[in-house]
């Protein structure tokens, strides 16, 4: 009998950081402006757990890493080329919106459906990790309601560290105020563990990892079942971005000091 | 690693490819095609894109999609964000309301008589509208895209197939050629440092061995270009002539009247050398830019500045006025088009698009005919596989060459061959050889294949004769070396063109330019992608034309003489490459290198 854990990740995508986003009204209800043609990435909260979780797998033998993605299919498919390459992992797809308003319950709904519907699920083994933070949502409690639904009550947030002990118990280390660490000892899984940004660097592009992982991620696309959520009950009279100043200053030589000096006169000027 | 076919490069033209190989590979009804490098497997077909995601790094385009309306007959411009049927079609001669412009006598003259005909002329907004778009050029069946969305569109529909995998941010270091045979590829050694060297958490390029090798990676394209220089180029072929075009997308202000569809061609402003467009997306959106073309004299070509002059000519931003800018990115065109074609086929190894001299510059289009260089190719090799039959030389000679020989590819490129040598003697006798060109199909041309491109660059000296005098034109070149600037700023501001009243909407700096509209950045762990192979040979060069061109202000006056790199700026236009005027005795190569590297745009509008 096998002793790894069975990590479910749970991660979909947002807009390439560095996209200008703009609020919009649409038939579905409120969305980003031309959303569906901004490039997308994988969450980056998500991403850490997902590098995490290949980490932790890979040092625990029988360990297999599941990352449950619900999304609109073709941005999945096309953000799965450059995940792909980074890690092994099989894909579990579900079709449909991955925006900022959608409301978690329902997301979390269908991902813990997904979640018990996984072949050969075994609770003694599981660990569903995720992003403590979403890019896309900023409140990040999906994965909480995701652990509610399945019952898990062993649920660490702000995780920057796993360190697997004897008999599948484990510590981990939460972030706390004043730039510390939490320090807590669990028995074993189940566990869900919401990931800060963890210590990993972002792994290498890998292509023999790619056609690997690729031969079981086309098929898990290709039958990606449709997921419709929407905003729940919640009505958004309004939605807007913050307001933003841009300046632009190419400097490379500037102190440390300097810099936050000028950033806080720039401030004081608002 | 083994794999039956790797491609290098997701174009326009790895696209027709790979929709057309993957269509067979997935066919239900046909025998499958297997593969040899893992037997009992289906056929194994990977592509790697330099670029950071699909669709990033290239230009919108209006095209009359021959080849993509064949390989999509039920192509609905509805199914592509961003692209729209051409319904309006212009050209505009555009005069200079500035008095800045390096204009001929001739051509001063000519435009004193428009403007005193104003009355009896379509004249408006400083632009003369020809009465008609001339047939070799109208785009009035076809479609405005942005590359970016068809792109990204394709893709989806490559990869929805599931028989062939992308993947994007793998940069492809060289072809694995011996014995004059490609064997496949190398792609980019990873966790290194600026200088390549092994650093934190190194990964040396992985050799991927591949029965075919499909070289799609673009005009300035790493493995292309090796190509080249090892197997040379056919007897009399050469690249000798190339533009850099740069856009901005712009959201229209809202109460614009420009209809989707709508497509301006002009010339004659912000130089005359310097072609633009204007084109309109669904949605109030629009791209518009220009394009500087190698046969620019001035050293200080810089098609940013020139670019905001541009947008804000009268008959351009009657239309821009409002508009906000969404996205941004520049790239090189081979302009030699068959001039510049290299061996389009050898053992293992098959040369499509651009990269292969497809583009056609007579009727200023390029991505259709890509497109269907790469579909000519799959055919081919898909004929190959069906029959058992190796990959070839001969076998890609007789199944893909013959095809693109006999095709409107090779008709309508022979037609365009000489078309733009008028411009060797002048922008006027320019546009005629280009008229006659294409009304005499191809039979009559003026002029003469140009030079190499850094032969073509002038002196400042010379360009700026009888308007900046030599001491001043060296004072401005030290101040803006000591402050480690380029030229071309303080050379336009002294040249009469005014200072951009940036707005932060539309006219933004350079910088912003690439933080607003091209999003551009950089993945760690990989090696500078440019660099020079003499120190020397840049110190002794008094043009600089690399840093004057740099479409991103990557490279800047270094502190040694040589120019400084910053890879977190660069957009991979590759116009450094053909502005480098360090070319290298008996050969065609010159000082700067350019290598296959990460990052650049993060744009999917362009």
């Amino acid at each position: 009998m096998s002793t790894g854990y069975q990590i479910v990740v749970l991660g979909s995508v947002v807009p390439d950081p560095l996209q200008t986003l703009e609020p919009a009204q649409t038939p579905q209800g409120p969305g980003l402006k031309n959303e569906l043609m901004l490039p997308h990435v994988l969450d980056p909260w998500a991403a850490h757990a997902l590098y995490e979780a290949a980490n932790l797998a890979a040092r625990t033998p029988g360990s297999k890493v599941t990352l449950l993605s619900l999304g609109p299919k073709a941005k999945l498919q096309q953000v799965m080329m450059a995940v792909g390459q980074r890690v092994p992992f099989e894909l579990v797809a579900l079709d449909g919106p991955a925006g900022g308003f959608t409301d978690p319950h329902e997301v979390a709904a269908r991902l813990a459906d997904a979640v018990k519907a996984l072949p050969g699920l075994d609770r003694s083994r599981l660990l569903l990790f995720g992003g403590w933070e979403s890019a896309s949502r900023g409140a990040g409690v999906t994965l909480q309601l995701v652990g509610e639904r399945l019952e898990i009550p062993d649920q660490f947030q702000g995780v920057d560290q796993l360190t697997p002990g004897p008999d599948g118990a484990f510590e981990v280390l939460e972030r706390v105020e004043g730039g510390r660490h939490q320090v807590s000892s669990c028995a074993g899984a189940p566990a869900v563990l919401g990931w800060a940004t963890g210590s990993l660097g972002e792994p290498k592009n890998n292509p023999q990892v790619g056609m690997a992982n690729m031969r079981a991620i086309m098929p898990a696309l290709q039958k990606a079942a449709p997921a419709p959520v929407g905003t729940g009950r919640v009505e958004y009279l309004s939605v807007a971005v913050p307001r933003t100043q841009r300046e632009t200053r190419i400097v490379k030589d500037m102190s440390p000091d300097d810099v936050a000096r000028e950033l806080v006169e720039w401030i004081a000027q608002d | 690693m083994s794999v039956d076919i790797a491609c290098v490069g997701f174009g326009p033209a790895t696209a027709g490819f790979l929709t057309t190989l993957s269509r067979r590979l997935s066919a239900s009804d046909l025998p499958p095609l297997e593969s040899a490098a893992a037997p009992g497997l289906p056929l194994q077909v990977v592509c790697y894109e330099r670029a950071d995601d699909l669709g990033f790094g290239v230009s919108g385009v209006v095209t009359r999609a021959r080849g993509l309306r064949a390989a999509f007959p039920d192509l609905d411009g509805a199914q592509i964000p961003m692209a729209a049927r051409v319904k309006d079609e212009r050209v505009l001669y555009l005069l200079d309301p500035l008095g800045a412009s390096r204009r001929s006598a001739s051509l001063r003259a000519a435009d004193r008589t428009i403007r005193a005909l104003r009355g009896v002329l379509p004249f408006a907004d400083e632009a003369l509208e020809l009465p008609f778009t001339p047939e070799f050029l109208h785009k009035q069946d076809g479609f405005v895209f942005s590359m970016g969305q068809l792109m990204q569109w394709m893709s989806a529909q490559v990869l929805a197939s599931g028989a062939v995998q992308l993947w994007p941010g793998t940069p492809v270091a060289r072809a694995l050629v011996e014995d004059g045979k490609v064997r496949g590829v190398r792609l980019v050694d990873q966790g290194v440092d600026r200088q390549g060297l092994p650093d934190a958490a190194f990964m040396p390029g992985m050799d991927v061995r591949a029965a075919l090798t499909v070289v799609g990676d673009g005009p300035v394209g790493a493995v292309g270009r090796q190509l080249d220089a090892e197997l040379g180029m056919p007897p009399g072929n050469a690249r000798r002539e190339w533009a850099v075009g740069m856009k901005f997308v712009v959201d229209l202000p809202e109460e614009t009247r420009l209809e989707p569809g709508t497509v301006l061609h002009t010339l004659g402003f912000p130089e005359p050398e310097i072609f633009g467009f204007l084109y309109v997306h669904p949605d109030h959106v629009a791209s518009v830019g220009i394009f500087v073309p190698s046969g620019f004299a001035s050293p200080a070509r810089t098609t940013y500045r020139y670019l905001q002059h541009y947008v804000q000519h009268p008959a351009i931003w009657r239309h821009l006025e409002g508009a906000r800018l969404r996205s941004w990115g520049a790239k090189s065109l081979l302009e030699s088009g068959r001039r510049g074609e290299p061996f389009l086929a050898g053992d293992g190894f098959a040369r499509i698009g651009e990269g292969s001299g497809s583009t056609n510059v007579l009727t200023s289009s390029g991505v259709d005919e890509a497109f269907t260089t790469g579909v000519q190719l799959a055919e081919g090799v898909i004929a190959l596989l069906e029959a058992g039959r190796p990959l070839t030389k001969e076998g890609l000679e007789e199944a893909y060459v013959a095809r693109r020989r006999a095709s409107w590819i090779e008709a309508e490129a022979r037609i365009a061959e000489k078309a733009r040598d008028g411009f060797q003697r002048g922008f006027v006798p320019g546009l005629v050889g280009m008229a006659l060109a294409g009304l005499t199909r191809g039979r009559v041309s003026l002029g003469h294949e140009p030079p190499h491109p850094a032969d073509a660059v002038g002196t400042l000296e010379d360009f700026y004769a009888g308007r900046i005098p030599a001491e001043e034109l060296a004072r401005l070149r030290a101040e803006c070396e000591a402050r480690g600037v380029p030229l071309h700023d303080a050379l336009m501001d002294r040249a009469g063109w005014p200072a951009v009243p940036l707005d932060g909407k539309l006219l933004v700096s350079q910088q912003d330019a690439l933080l607003m509209g091209g999003k551009v950045q950089a993945p760690p762990g990989y090696a500078d992608h440019v660099g020079f192979r003499s120190a020397e040979r840049c110190r002794a060069c008094g043009k600089r034309v690399c840093v004057e061109i740099c479409s991103a202000e990557a490279l800047r006056p270094g502190a040694d003489g040589v120019p400084s790199f910053d890879r977190e700026k660069c957009v991979h236009c590759g116009a450094c490459l053909w502005s480098c005027t360090g070319r290298l005795e008996g050969t065609d190569e010159v000082n700067l290198e350019l290598r296959a590297g990460t990052g650049g745009l993060h744009s999917a509008e362009n």
